[in-house]
Formats: C-alpha cells, sequence, structure tokens
C-alpha cells in the first residue's frame, strides 16, 4: 500500500507531465488547477495508507 | 503613506488578544499543575502531550509561516509560475513526513530526546556528528527567525507605522511571553493566527476575484504583464529541472528544521503526527490561493515598490480598513507563532545538544529549562540585531543557505531510523561535504538557490541543496565502504553513552 504514497512524488515532479495552459478549468489555467487538485489526492492517499496500516493492526 | 487608524486599531487589539493568551498559556493544557518545577520537557515541549488537533494548528501556524505569505506571492507577481513551485513543495512533504516522522517520534517518545540531535547521539554514539547536526540546526534557524521579522515589518509598514519601534515592540512581547510559557504560547496561539488566516484567505479567494471579474480574468492579466515580458504562464523549459528540484529538496528539508522537529516531539502520540500528515495538507490548499494573490495584484492594477508589499497592497486597494487590519495582524501573529517555536527549538539544542555536554554535564532537567529560557531569549534579540542593523538581504542569502546546510543533516537524522549500516564517521564525512559544496556552489553564483551543472555539453539547473544532498550521501556510504566493520566501535560507545 505504501507504494501509493510515491504517486504525488511522480505527479508532481515530472513538470512535462502538466507544463501547459489547456485545459482550463473554471479559468484557471492546466499547470494551477492540476497542481491544486494533487493537494487533496496526497491527503486522500496518505489517508488510504493509513487506514490500510491501521486495519492491519500495524504497529 | 497616512497611518490607516481603524486598520490599525484592528490590529492593535488583536494584538493584545493573543498577548495576553500567550501570558495565559502558561497555565494552558496542565501546564500549572507541576508548580514552579518546569523542566525542559514542559518548556520545550509543552510536556508532549498535544493531540490531533493541537498539533494540527501548531504545526500548521509553525510551517506555513508569515515568511510564506508575503514571499510566495510576491515570488509569483515577478516571476510567474516559478514562484509556484511552494505548493508541490506542500504537497510532498507530507508522504514524507508520514513515512519518516512517525518512526522519529518513537525513538525521541522512548529515550526523552528533545531535539534531533539527541537522537543522533543516541543512535551513533558520536558527540562530533551531534554537535554537526546542532549546530547546522541552529544556524539554519537564526536567520529565519529574522525573516519573521521582515514578514512583520512588511504589514507594519502597510498600516502607515514608520520606523523600527513598533517591530521591536511586538518581538520584546514575544520574547517574554516565550520566556514565561514555552512551547504551550505558539501552541495557543496558533489557534487564533490560523482561524483568522483561514477566514483571510477564504474571504479573499472568494471576494477578489468577484471584485475582478472571475479568475479567468485573474488569469488572463496576469498572463498579459507576463507576455509583455516574454514570458508566460507557465514554466519556460529552461525552468522546469530547477523547479522540480527546488520542490523535492524543499520539501526533504522542512521536517529537518528544528521548528518543525519540535512541533513533531511535542506531540502526544505516533498515531497524532501521522493524522497530521492526512491534516496539514488543507494548509497547502490555502497556500495555493495564497500564491495566487500575486495573480490578483496584476487584476486589480497594484502598484508597488517592491514585490514584498504586493499582499499588503492588494488589501489596501480591495477591502476596507477593518479588514485590512484584520488581515495585516493575521499575518503580523503569523510571524510570531514561527518565530517562537523557532526560538525554542534553537534554544532546545543549545541547552541539550551544547550545554549539557560541554558545560554543565550534570544540569538538572530544571536547570536545562532555565537556560533555555535564557537562550531563546537570546536568540530573539539577536534576531532582532540582524534585521535592525544588517541589511535584509544578509538574511536572506543566510536562510537560503540554511536550506542548503539543513539539507545535510538528512542523512544522519533520516538513515539512522531505518537501520545501523552508516555510522558517524562516514555520515559527519558526508555532511561536512555537502556543506562545503552546498555553500560554494551557492555563493559561486551570488547567492542563488539554484545551479547549472553541465554534464555532456548539456546544462542541467538544480536545486544546490540537493545536489549538495546526493554528494554527501555518495560521500557517506563510500566512505562507510571503505571504513568497514572499523566504524563499528561507535555503537559500542552509544549503548555506554545511553547507560551513563
Amino acid at each position: 500500500m505504501r507504494i501509493l504514497l510515491l504517486l504525488p512524488f511522480i505527479g508532481l515532479l515530472l513538470t512535462p507531465l502538466y507544463n501547459a495552459e489547456t485545459p482550463a478549468l473554471f479559468g484557471f489555467p492546466f499547470f494551477y488547477w492540476y497542481q491544486l487538485v494533487w493537494v487533496p489526492l496526497t491527503s486522500l492517499l496518505i489517508w488510504i495508507v493509513y487506514k490500510s496500516e491501521k486495519n492491519k493492526g500495524d504497529e | 503613506m497616512e497611518i490607516n487608524w481603524i486598520a490599525l486599531s484592528v490590529f492593535i487589539f488583536f494584538f493584545a488578544l493573543v498577548t495576553v493568551l500567550g501570558f495565559a498559556a502558561s497555565r494552558w493544557h496542565g501546564g500549572g499543575t507541576k508548580g514552579g518545577g518546569g523542566d525542559l520537557h514542559e518548556w520545550g515541549l509543552g510536556g508532549r502531550q498535544f493531540g490531533t488537533w493541537i498539533t494540527w494548528f501548531l504545526l500548521g501556524g509553525d510551517l506555513y509561516t508569515a515568511y510564506t505569505v508575503s514571499p510566495v506571492p510576491a515570488a509569483m507577481f515577478g516571476a510567474g509560475a516559478f514562484g509556484f513551485f511552494a505548493l508541490p513543495y506542500a504537497s510532498i512533504a507530507y508522504p514524507f513526513m508520514f513515512i519518516v516522522m512517525p518512526l522519529l517520534w518513537q525513538r525521541a517518545h522512548k529515550a526523552g530526546y528533545v531535539t534531533s540531535a539527541d537522537f543522533v547521539f543516541g543512535h551513533y554514539g558520536s558527540r562530533w556528528l551531534e554537535f554537526a547536526i546542532a549546530l547546522t540546526g541552529v544556524v539554519a534557524t537564526m536567520p529565519y527567525i529574522a525573516l519573521q521579522l521582515v514578514g512583520m515589518e512588511v504589514v507594519i509598514k502597510g498600516l502607515g507605522l514608520t520606523g523600527e519601534l513598533p517591530l521591536a515592540a511586538a518581538f520584546v512581547v514575544l520574547a517574554l511571553y516565550t520566556y514565561s510559557a514555552g512551547l504551550r504560547a505558539p501552541a495557543l496561539i496558533a489557534f487564533v493566527k490560523d482561524l483568522m488566516i483561514y477566514i483571510v484567505v477564504i474571504v479573499a479567494v472568494v471576494l477578489v476575484p468577484a471584485k475582478l471579474g472571475g479568475y479567468g480574468a485573474v488569469f488572463s492579466a496576469a498572463g498579459e504583464a507576463f507576455h509583455a515580458k516574454g514570458a508566460t504562464l507557465v514554466l519556460k523549459p529552461a525552468q522546469q529541472l530547477p523547479y522540480a528540484t527546488l520542490a523535492f529538496g524543499s520539501a526533504l528539508a522542512l521536517f529537518m528544521y528544528p521548528h518543525s522537529m519540535t512541533g513533531v516531539f511535542a506531540a502526544k502520540s505516533a498515531d497524532a503526527v501521522r493524522k497530521n500528515a492526512i491534516l496539514l495538507p488543507a494548509y497547502s490548499f490555502l497556500l495555493g490561493f495564497i500564491a495566487l494573490m500575486g495573480y490578483m495584484a496584476y487584476a486589480a492594477h497594484v502598484k508597488v515598490a517592491t514585490n514584498n508589499d504586493v499582499v499588503p497592497a492588494l488589501f489596501n486597494t480591495l477591502f476596507p480598513s477593518w479588514f485590512t487590519g484584520f488581515a495585516f495582524a493575521a499575518i503580523g501573529i503569523g510571524a510570531l507563532v514561527p518565530a517562537a517555536v523557532m526560538s525554542i527549538g534553537a534554544a532546545n539544542l543549545f541547552t541539550r545538544n551544547f550545554w549539557k555536554p560541554y558545560v554543565n554535564t550534570n544540569v538538572t532537567p530544571q536547570g536545562e529549562a532555565k537556560v533555555a529560557k535564557m537562550v531563546s531569549l537570546l536568540v530573539k534579540v539577536g534576531a532582532l540585531a540582524c534585521i535592525l542593523f544588517l541589511p535584509t538581504k544578509f538574511a536572506l542569502d543566510l536562510q537560503l543557505l540554511g536550506g542548503v546546510w539543513i539539507l545535510q543533516t538528512f542523512p544522519s537524522v533520516v538513515f539512522g531510523l531505518f537501520g545501523r549500516w552508516y555510522r558517524a564517521p562516514a555520515l559527519l564525512a558526508g555532511w561536512a561535504s555537502g556543506l562545503v559544496f552546498g555553500s560554494w556552489m551557492a555563493l559561486a553564483d551570488g547567492t542563488k538557490p539554484v545551479h547549472t551543472y553541465l554534464i555532456g555539453g548539456e546544462g542541467y539547473t538544480i536545486y544546490t541543496g540537493l545536489a549538495a544532498l546526493a554528494l554527501n550521501i555518495v560521500v557517506a556510504t563510500v566512505i562507510q565502504l571503505v571504513l568497514g566493520q572499523r566504524g563499528a566501535g561507535s555503537t559500542s560507545s552509544a549503548k555506554a553513552a545511553n547507560a551513563a
């Protein structure tokens, strides 16, 4: 499950993935809304890992 | 500039409120129960009993400093898309926090460590490495505290006040309640500060674009301004690698700073630390919109003398006086929380890792708290003097170097959590080479965060801190391989030291 935590690094550090103005969303160029979306997404991924470790009784 | 009396009154009201809270904090959350016999765990870590929510407010108030609120939008205003690197940085810091910081918390909790250098001494048994880590922490923190003052100076100026007296007065008040209440003061004030910042940003995020014709208008106004300069709203090809490496390197450095460590060690449980890795990105989302204020300024046709004034100028242009005062108070108080935690973090390092081993080995836990309180005062006076008597650029340059330096403590702190292969001599050599190389590269370009390396005829521009960290790890690994078991002697001395 911890492998999920690599996704934000991939999604945010590979700048060619998102260095574009289109498609825009609510007036935000792609570059900006894409990176903003990654904030709650990162939070969600950490939560999923947290839940899975809690259920397994890790610790 | 004229004094804005309404804004100033609102500002003073909130400042007075947090001052009262700051002094009252010494009795908050079990602080009064130990009477006058507080030790360093009480003063320097608030008794190590902050749950998930208090930790969330404290770390949120501590990591997202006043120095974030002014310079990030200023960077967007001046440099465009490149200034947005703060956002990916503030996202990827948290998966890292989730994996690493609960482990460090557990070690600290078990052994009673107050600082990261305590852990390093406990784990490797080397006074040299402990000294290196503690010294790096103190030196990297000092300019950071000074820059909180710069953040405060910006809003004080925005209120129309001149001279250095208001800034000095605010800082003396801060120093006094930190002295008396320790970490409980910023923890309690963080509630007020963070709520205020949330209100300000949410109002700004909704109202400013409404006044300016929506986010589409904001981005097109900024786009036009950058097109005129021959740029766009996205990164230039040559900016992509600096952008990614700055985000990555800064994220790795964030939790190495003493003020981050202090906030984490003060948590009640490893679970509270984990939950904070999930919850703290809420502040990052806010940071994204704070950054965009730099673009809103273009749509509002704000004119500023220096980029740093862009946020105060935006508020002065668009909002009624009372709300401007509220917003400025939020930013001003926003400087107090991190400045307090930073000075406590530096004082903890001084006391535990300089005073105790070298000056008074028999210092009692109460004696430790006394030393730390005095040091926290000295640290703040030093920061104030630095801002009043030295050019601001000096603090800015030092802070930039501090980021490169603090990243060099990463292998010693983080690798130690996952195994015992690396030993002190190798890590010390890695630290020293990273420090020298990083400072040299940063200063070679006139104190710039990135440096261009020519590899096979192609230029690669990357964050100097990250390049230095790579060298640091390579040197540590090679020396460890060469020394092999000969470095192992330090483990037995570590055990002896722990037993003593």
